[in-house]
């Protein structure tokens, strides 16, 4: 009979004579993953012998959580399919969800305008160009009735875009909530609320990073009270990742910085428990797709030992990376255009077979246009034909079991660790952010893989390789300004200004002030403030004058 | 003896709220491989603001990387800043999503070149060797 020591040894001589017979005295070039771990050129039986089935692996839907977070995955329910999308006006923005409630989506995202996630007033003529373009513009509470006007918010999810004024946002939610005779214990949603990645790379940064983590902690306590069902925050990997860190480094920061989110939360005495249930994550889907199966496993596997290990968690909620995943747009071309369907499909099925759950796939022509119609149902089509006529749905963690992904799942654990741990060496995340080490880091991997594209080693096919000799890229069709948005917004300002009571704006804005100069969470006073339709511009401004000015770290 | 060269200034700048500065990071590491001197300004600039950056710093070209599509009203603001300042010698360069049909607007304007995404290094560099009078 084979033991298991006999079957492992009878395998290793096996491979000895398959490299002396196929390979011989070949050169076989070596090959790295896109985050350049070394691959072998097979994998075998034995290259899973050092990871623990039970201690590592496991069953979806139980610690550590690796091969997905709940039971069956997709059998029955599959990821959510949500396409992020942004409308000019509140009018605009409330006719659409309606049509979308309409066809059964009761999930409805919001995507502001750089103004609204800024801290800027649509009257203020410095930012005049912006409004309305990359989403809807909220200047008062009067906007936020008008996208939801007719909707009852205990009939739907809300998925809000938004940053330093998470709370503004939210305070202005609420209130709809109230005025709707909603008990605000019943509305949920989630807010994307993390500004450590604000400061890496997406840029919408208002305030420094000590008064953002207690705005952040201020909501997330907030909400533990009064607003259970809402997700308090998405942690992500995804802009850090866009921005040219590589599959291990976005992990790596993602997850330190929800190291320093929970310390923060922590501090103030709340259980582990009370509310790492409610955090969510946000991952891109890239193009070498074992590596990023394998990175979604490991990125589970980690989350759930931190939770476990590091803070104490109990309850297995607080222990579930739940994460939503933007296929990656920065690996598409410009020119023929269509090849980019190709690199959607696989990016999305990275992220499905991944385990994804709740996934936006990127239209085709995003690399030089806003999305039109068409390049916005194809990429939910894309979406459709993986769940419906593919049956990768049926089986949980399907690729789990392969020899070369276990080995990489392995692999990338480490690896993500190793760079969390010379993180907390450095101070923590929060430190490395303020010294710039991050960017750094991350700049230099962009700078390698820009070169590494313009020299033709990393291939883009049809841009730099097979290029087509009669095809020229498509002209780009940006989203011209308009005018008349704009003038909508500073009238629809100009006439909440003038109906409402100046001395309460006042006195609230004074509450804010005085509650954001000591402990009080800022909830309350912002629920206020954002009732007597204090403006966005007008609450940051009265935060902006205790907390001061976020200043970039100087050296590049 | 060898003349030692006056390296090229260029200030790369990002005007407005757009946030997605990388393309003009690894821009200004570029350059500064390329034996220029190359600042980086910064999110949130007004033109203003660039066009005192520019002088203080005394630098031969601003770089402006525009991913909104607002090329035309800024590059337009910023040639009048500069002839008002009177420092019209300091070339005007954009970068960043900028149609191929407003090119030879932004160039009978003034601007002295553009560099859509995926202009090579290579051709920045020697574009700005040639161009500078040092």
């Amino acid at each position: 009979m084979n033991s298991p020591a006999e079957i492992k040894d009878r395998i290793k001589r096996e491979e000895e004579i398959w490299r002396q017979e196929c390979l011989g005295r070949k050169a076989v070039p070596e090959e790295r993953s896109t985050s350049g771990l070394p691959l072998k050129i097979v994998y075998t039986p034995l290259d899973l012998d050092l990871i623990e089935f039970s201690e590592k692996i496991g069953f979806p839907g139980k610690y550590p959580f690796t091969r997905g977070v709940y039971p069956t995955m997709y059998r029955g329910n599959f990821w959510t399919m949500r396409q992020y999308a942004g409308f000019a006006t509140p009018e605009e923005t409330n006719r659409r969800y309606k049509n979308l409630l309409a066809q059964g989506q009761p999930g409805l995202s919001v995507a502001f305008d750089l103004p609204t996630q800024c801290g800027y007033d649509s009257d203020n003529p410095l930012i005049e160009e912006e409004v309305g373009k990359v989403g809807v513009a909220v200047d008062t509470l009067r906007d936020m009735e008008i996208i939801f006007e007719g909707i009852p918010l205990d009939r739907i999810t809300t998925s809000f875009t938004i940053n330093p004024t998470a709370s503004i946002i939210l305070a202005m939610y609420i209130a709809v909530a109230e005025k709707q005779g909603v008990p605000v214990a019943k509305i949920g949603g989630t807010l994307q609320n993390d500004i450590l990645k604000e400061y890496l790379a997406r840029g919408t940064q208002i305030f420094p990073p000590r008064p953002s983590l207690r705005l952040i902690a201020d909501l997330i306590e907030y909400c533990k009270d009064h607003v259970p069902k809402m997700n308090t925050i998405s942690i992500s990997g995804y802009h850090v990742r866009e921005a040219g860190a590589n599959a291990i480094q976005e992990v790596a920061y993602c997850l330190s910085s929800a190291v320093v989110y929970v310390e923060e939360v922590l501090k103030r005495g709340m259980g582990i428990d009370e509310f790492a249930p409610r955090l969510s994550f946000i991952f891109s889907c890239g193009l070498d797709l074992f590596e990023e199966v394998a990175k979604f496993r490991a990125a589970r596997q980690l989350w759930a030992e931190i939770a476990k290990e590091k803070f104490g968690a109990r309850d297995p909620r607080s222990m579930m990376l739940r994460f939503f995943a933007g296929t990656m747009a920065s690996c598409y071309t410009a020119r023929e255009p269509l090849n980019n369907i190709v690199r959607a499909t696989v990016c999305a099925l990275s992220g499905i077979l991944g385990g994804v759950n709740a996934l936006h796939v990127t239209g085709y022509d995003e690399a030089y246009a806003t999305p039109t119609e068409d390049s916005t149902r194809m990429a939910l089509r894309v979406q459709q034909i993986l769940a419906y006529e593919t049956g990768i749905s049926k089986v949980a963690d399907p690729l789990g079991g392969s020899y070369y992904l276990e080995s990489l799942t392995e692999r990338m654990a480490r690896e993500i660790s190793q760079v969390m741990k010379k993180i907390e060496e450095d101070g923590g995340m929060l430190a490395c952010i303020e010294k710039g080490k991050i960017q750094q880091a991350v700049l230099q991997q962009a700078y390698e893989t820009t070169k590494a594209i313009q020299k033709g080693e990393k291939v883009r096919v049809g841009e730099n390789r097979f290029q087509a000799k009669d095809i020229r890229e498509p002209d780009l069709a940006l989203q011209k300004a308009d005018a008349d948005v704009l003038r909508h917004q500073v009238e629809s300002l100009r006439r909440v200004k003038a109906e409402r009571d100046e001395q309460k704006v006042r006195e609230a804005l004074a509450q804010v002030k005085e509650a954001a100069s000591s402990a009080q969470n800022l909830l309350p006073s912002l629920i206020q403030a954002v009732k007597v339709y204090a403006t966005n511009g007008e609450m940051v401004n009265a935060l902006k004058e205790v907390f001061g000015e976020y200043k970039e770290a100087g050296n590049l | 003896m060898e003349e030692k060269k006056i390296p090229i200034r260029v200030l790369i700048a990002k005007p407005g709220l757009d946030g997605h500065d990388m393309g003009a990071k690894v821009v200004v590491r570029a350059l500064r491989d390329a034996g220029m001197e190359a600042i980086y300004t910064g999110l949130r600039q007004s033109v203003d603001q660039i066009i005192r950056a520019a002088v203080q710093e005394d630098v031969d070209v601003i770089g402006l990387s525009v991913l909104s599509g607002a090329h035309l009203g800024l590059a337009e603001k910023t040639l009048k800043k500069l002839k008002e300042e009177r420092v019209e010698d300091k070339l005007l360069i954009l970068g960043g999503v900028i149609p191929r049909e407003d090119v030879p607007r932004l160039k009978e304007i003034g601007v002295a070149e553009v560099f859509p995404v995926g202009s090579l290094f290579t051709d920045i560099v020697a574009f700005l060797e040639k161009a500078v009078k040092k």
